[in-house]
């Protein structure tokens, strides 16, 4: 009884995070002499309310949920991905590039050239920190953020230059956009909504990834090596190259995410100059599904389904309350800091049983935990 | 064109903004490394700058006192290393994930306090040049090093006192051993998670300060992400200053220069393509980290929590 009751507390400790979170914002929010009750209503109104609403919220959940299961595989491997951001980036560049100059090619054909031009693009952008972190011990956290920041450098001058769109270099304004991709080249929508056929792959993929991680050698490699690297060394697994590929790996999620974002979504490459403009933070925000997923790829699904429609009603809270929808991106950063902190609880117990003070919880579910840091953090 | 770029004025001119550039990187790299020094690695610096930058850019936006501002901003720094402090030291948690968490905030809210309380674009009366008298009329070296405004004189004296600090008291040696060895720290009486604690709200107060620098002396407004990866670069400077102050100098010189650079690439019109100038820093920072990280030995307990036996 008492292991069951365990086993709910570990499996809601995400949710409660995510509420503790929220209820950190709305005390923000009564501070800023805002009431809370009305944004929060108007937050959830515009993310579920109607199907529309939530076909945009899937629209949104889509690239959370790819970047999500890049999160997952790589922090199995005890690597962290924050280049989420620029993997999109690079990705959608040279599949739009693709898209545009590629011609004389059914449409279906372009879509997947694209599609794999964007995730050898994303795993590139990947792949270099991981070489850094594995051969140079160079900490991936910092070599993915200046990634990111290339990368966005990359895009303005590709999207104010060679890429630009001909109109857009003709008219004063000179929006930094790409030209539109061809009717072909679109991806199919699954309902008469912007809801396309990324989402649904993207759910496919997961369940993918979840047979990965559990159910092949590679994943049991990646996964031995982000619990235990020295043991794995010692057990003949290279560790150097499972890291490389956990972080190859996860760019490639990240770019097929800035692909889709081109092919479903926009039908061309659009930013206001900052890296958010084109990836509306989904390299970040993914992080945070993922987390609140349990780095489980498959509840990550219904995480990434939560943070989509958080995002979609942060839009409409802005328009209907005026409360800006950088709100979410704040309280965004408490989910995650909550959900890191709260796996104090799961470890204490874990240890209270391994004294065998603990003894009545026998079931604990070991692949939803956070991989235990064994070795310390190189930089 | 080029050749401009060797006229003593322009020299001049971008050692001068060079100096002036490193203000916010000496701030939040100091700190970080008091922080790290004792075993925490705190990756929220970048979040922590922000609101610093906001919190000063709005006091004196509304006040004119430039040094409640200053104030402000190192408050709202301590606030955000004491939360910080908590999560990593008494909850645990990964410190690596748990900054981004913090950054994440950080960029948030800042962005939402902005948008809610000023709105539009404005700009402040930052700290003035103070001209130190005799040295600011040196030739050359003057106007480079003594024609600068009182946040970076600070920021430069702030070196050698973190340095004194570190090395020659008693705290330093606390903090020095508490990242080296907690164990043995612990097991001699020195309190773990008090030397934490101090280090990472100073990282937090030193962050909020190298924000304030930015945004009420050396730019005086305030745009959403105005950092733009500074906090991130702080923290790659740690390593590559060896955990020592006069190495992490040493290297946010070397960036501010290569900034500087840039800057003045663009002003002399020297048709480099821009957004390839501003990616400079961050090749720079990753080369860095290639080249630094292998010859010098990280804090031993860094990023690993302290929990006493039994």
């Amino acid at each position: 009884m008492k292991s069951r009751l365990n086993a709910l507390i570990d499996a809601l400790l995400p949710v409660i995070a995510t509420l503790a979170a929220l209820l950190v914002g709305a005390i923000m929010l009564l501070i800023l002499n805002v009431n809370p009750i009305v944004a929060y209503r108007a937050l959830f109104e515009g993310a579920f309310s109607s199907s529309n609403a939530f076909a945009e919220t899937l629209v949104k959940a889509t690239p959370l949920l790819l970047v999500g299961l890049g999160i997952c595989i790589a922090y199995r491997g005890n690597v962290i991905n924050i280049g989420g951001e620029g993997q999109m980036i690079v990705a959608a560049l040279l599949s739009t590039w693709v898209g545009l100059s590629l011609s004389g090619l059914p449409g279906w054909l372009i879509i997947i050239i694209a599609m794999l031009a964007g995730t050898v693009a994303g795993s590139i952008w990947g792949g270099i920190p991981g070489i850094l972190k594995a051969y140079f011990n160079v900490n991936e956290i910092l070599s993915t953020v200046m990634m990111n920041a290339i990368a966005v450098q990359l895009m303005n001058f590709f999207l104010t230059g060679p890429l630009m769109d001909p109109s857009q270099a003709e008219i004063a304004s000179q929006i930094p956009q790409t030209a539109r991709l061809d009717e072909a080249l679109r991806l199919p929508r699954l309902v008469p909504t912007r809801l396309h056929l990324g989402a649904a792959i993207a759910v496919v993929l997961a369940f993918m990834v979840y047979i990965l991680l559990w159910r092949t050698t590679l994943g049991y490699r990646i996964r031995a090596v982000g619990q235990n690297p020295h043991a794995s060394e010692y057990a003949g697994i290279k560790v150097k190259r499972y890291i490389v590929l956990a972080l190859l790996m996860s760019g490639a999620f990240a770019g097929l995410a800035g692909v889709f974002q081109v092919y479903g979504v926009n039908y061309r490459m659009i930013t206001d100059g900052s890296a958010t403009g084109f990836t509306g933070s989904a390299g970040f925000n993914g992080i945070v599904a993922a987390l609140f997923g349990q780095l489980h790829p498959l509840i990550t699904i219904p995480a990434s389904v939560l943070f989509g429609g958080l995002l979609v009603g942060a839009n409409t809270m802005q328009r209907v309350v005026q409360v800006p929808s950088a709100l979410i991106q704040a309280l965004n950063g408490l989910v995650v800091v909550f959900v890191v902190s709260s796996e104090i609880w799961r470890k204490r117990r874990q240890r209270k049983r391994m004294m065998g003070l603990d003894s009545d919880e026998t079931s604990e579910n070991q692949d939803s935990k956070l991989p235990k840091k064994t070795v310390e953090e190189t930089p | 064109m080029i050749s401009d770029l060797f006229s003593v004025t322009v020299l001049v001119g971008i050692l001068s903004s060079g100096i002036r550039l490193a203000t916010p990187y000496l701030y939040a790299s100091i700190g970080e490394t008091f922080s790290q020094r004792s075993g925490v690695l705190n990756l929220g610096v970048e979040g922590q700058m922000l609101l610093g930058a906001f919190s000063a850019f709005y006091v004196v936006l509304n006040t004119g006192n430039l040094w409640l501002g200053v104030l402000t901003a190192m408050g709202v720094g301590a606030f955000m290393g004491l939360a910080m402090a908590f999560v990593t030291v008494n909850l645990q948690a990964q410190q690596g994930i748990s900054g981004i968490g913090f950054y994440l905030f950080g960029l948030g809210m800042s962005n939402l306090l902005f948008q809610l309380m000023v709105g539009t674009v404005e700009t402040v009366q930052g700290f003035p040049t103070i001209d130190i008298p005799f040295l600011s009329q040196l030739p050359v070296f003057g106007s480079i090093f003594f024609s600068q405004n009182l946040l970076v004189y600070l920021a430069f004296l702030l070196v050698p006192l973190a340095w004194f600090v570190l090395y020659k008291t008693n705290l330093g040696l606390k903090i020095r051993a508490v990242g080296e060895n907690p164990e043995a720290a612990d097991s001699l009486g020195v309190s773990v998670t008090g030397i934490r604690y101090f280090t990472i709200i100073l990282g937090g107060t030193l962050s909020g300060l190298g924000g304030a620098s930015l945004s009420i002396a050396l730019l005086n407004v305030f745009q959403q992400n105005m950092t733009a990866g500074l906090g991130f670069i702080a923290v790659a400077l740690v390593y590559f200053g060896g955990w020592k102050p006069w190495g992490v100098l040493a290297g946010a010189l070397l960036f501010s220069m290569v900034n500087a650079l840039q800057l003045w690439i663009q002003v002399l019109g020297i048709p480099i393509t821009s957004e390839f100038a501003v990616m400079m820093p961050y090749i720079l920072t990753i080369l860095v980290l290639v080249v630094s990280v292998s010859k010098v030995r990280s804090p031993s307990a860094l990023t690993k929590p302290f929990e006493r036996e039994g």
